[in-house]
């Protein structure tokens, strides 16, 4: 349970942030491994790549990516709350506008690939 | 309305220093009640021994802080309509800070943080000075005036995870008084200001959760006075390094 006192937008965006981060922090170890790979043993790392290729690994894959994409953002949006002195309009407008902006580039990437 | 919802069900925190349970009260329900109505009716119908503090009763003092079904409130104002769970109100004593008995906290590693803070008035001039003019338009006095109707509650300081994590850091009302001071073109030393805010337990811990603007009775934001001292301090940083 969410204790009381923690029930809003901001802690809830604190709590994605930091297990996003402490996610992504457990993950990066393992990736450098797996790059080294490709200089130590080549083999190991053909090996490895075609066991990538499981779609289980490939939902974790996308597990990653989603959770990247959520500390990405959750850090910019720190960085506009923190040093962006904007007022509430202002904020709302730079959101949508964002928003709009991943909408239109994601839909091009989703076409090219 | 039916007999079972004219009565309210209150557990409240009893105990002296760290010990202590919930106990559980009947309290007529009224329209209009306030929280602090029925810690009072607790105190003066059933059980003369529980203490808390209020003076004011109208949102003034800053007293009367305490934690409303897991939130903290200033319970004075704040209606039992309103943070009532059905019938049912648990009542407990401010987050963050050392029970004395009951509801009564010790405020004294608050006030001290304020003051660690350079919460006192350093002011630029003597009172056998003429009064410095300020205009209620210049920038920096509008910033400060946005915090000056701080009461000292320290609702803000029991919502905050991050004064619950690290004993030492300032907590919102303080920071937010350096950064009020910081803005006020009458402060003597405005860089001392920053320097206290930005010292170990200072500004840079917040981690910008913002139960603290979430909670202020006041309807402050202490989340944008730390924001504005990190922006502040990062200004400085680079300012120093390239003299
Ligand atoms: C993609 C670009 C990234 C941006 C823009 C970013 C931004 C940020 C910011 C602004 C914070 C401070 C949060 C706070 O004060 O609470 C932070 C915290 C953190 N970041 Fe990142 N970060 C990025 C990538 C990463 C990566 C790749 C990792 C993994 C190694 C990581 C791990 C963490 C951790 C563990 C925290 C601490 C969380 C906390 O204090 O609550 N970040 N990040
Ligand atoms: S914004 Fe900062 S000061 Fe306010 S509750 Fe969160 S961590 Fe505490
Ligand atoms: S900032 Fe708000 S919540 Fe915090 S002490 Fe001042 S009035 Fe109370
Ligand atoms: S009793 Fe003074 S603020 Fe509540």
């Amino acid at each position: 349970m969410i204790r009381p006192h923690r029930k809003h937008p901001l802690w809830l965006a604190y709590a994605a942030h930091r297990v996003s981060g402490l996610g992504l922090a457990l993950f990066l170890p393992a990736h450098f491994h797996v790059l080294s790979l490709a200089i130590t043993r080549p083999k190991d790392l053909d090996t490895f790549l075609s066991f990538a290729e499981a779609p289980l690994v490939k939902l974790a894959e996308f597990g990653l990516v989603f959770l990247l994409a959520i500390h990405f953002f959750g850090g910019l949006r720190l960085l506009a709350l923190e040093f962006l002195p904007w007022s509430g309009c202002q904020k709302n407008l730079a959101a949508a506008t964002v928003a709009g902006a991943f909408l239109v580039s994601g839909l091009f990437f989703l076409r090219a690939i | 309305m039916s007999k079972s919802e004219k009565t309210l069900h209150v557990s409240v925190w009893r105990g002296e220093g760290p010990q202590g349970r919930f106990e559980t009260f009947r309290v007529p329900r009224q329209d209009n009640q306030t929280v602090l109505d029925v810690v009072s009716w607790i105190q003066q119908n059933t059980d003369p021994s529980l203490s808390y503090r209020y003076a004011c009763r109208v949102g003034m003092c800053g007293s009367c802080a305490m934690m409303v079904n897991g939130q903290p409130r200033w319970t004075c104002r704040t209606h039992v309509s309103r943070v009532a769970d059905g019938d049912r109100l648990q009542i407990g004593p401010l987050r963050n800070l050392p029970v004395i008995k009951d509801l009564a906290v010790d405020m004294d590693p608050f006030f001290e943080k304020w003051i660690k803070a350079g919460g006192a008035h350093r002011p630029s001039r003597s009172r056998t000075e003429p009064i410095m003019p300020v205009s209620p338009q210049e920038p920096g006095r509008v910033e400060a005036n946005k915090a000056i109707e701080c009461i000292n509650c320290a609702v803000c300081y029991a919502a905050c995870d991050t004064v619950a994590g690290n004993p030492d850091y300032l907590g919102p009302a303080a920071l937010q008084r350096a950064w009020t001071l910081y803005n006020d073109v009458k402060i003597d030393d405005r860089q001392a200001a920053l320097d206290r805010a930005t010292a170990a337990g200072g500004c840079q811990n917040c981690h910008s959760q913002g139960s603290c603007t979430r909670f202020c009775p006041n309807e402050l934001d202490p989340l944008s006075a730390i924001a504005g001292l990190k922006r502040a301090a990062a200004a400085s940083y680079f300012k120093r390094r390239s003299e």
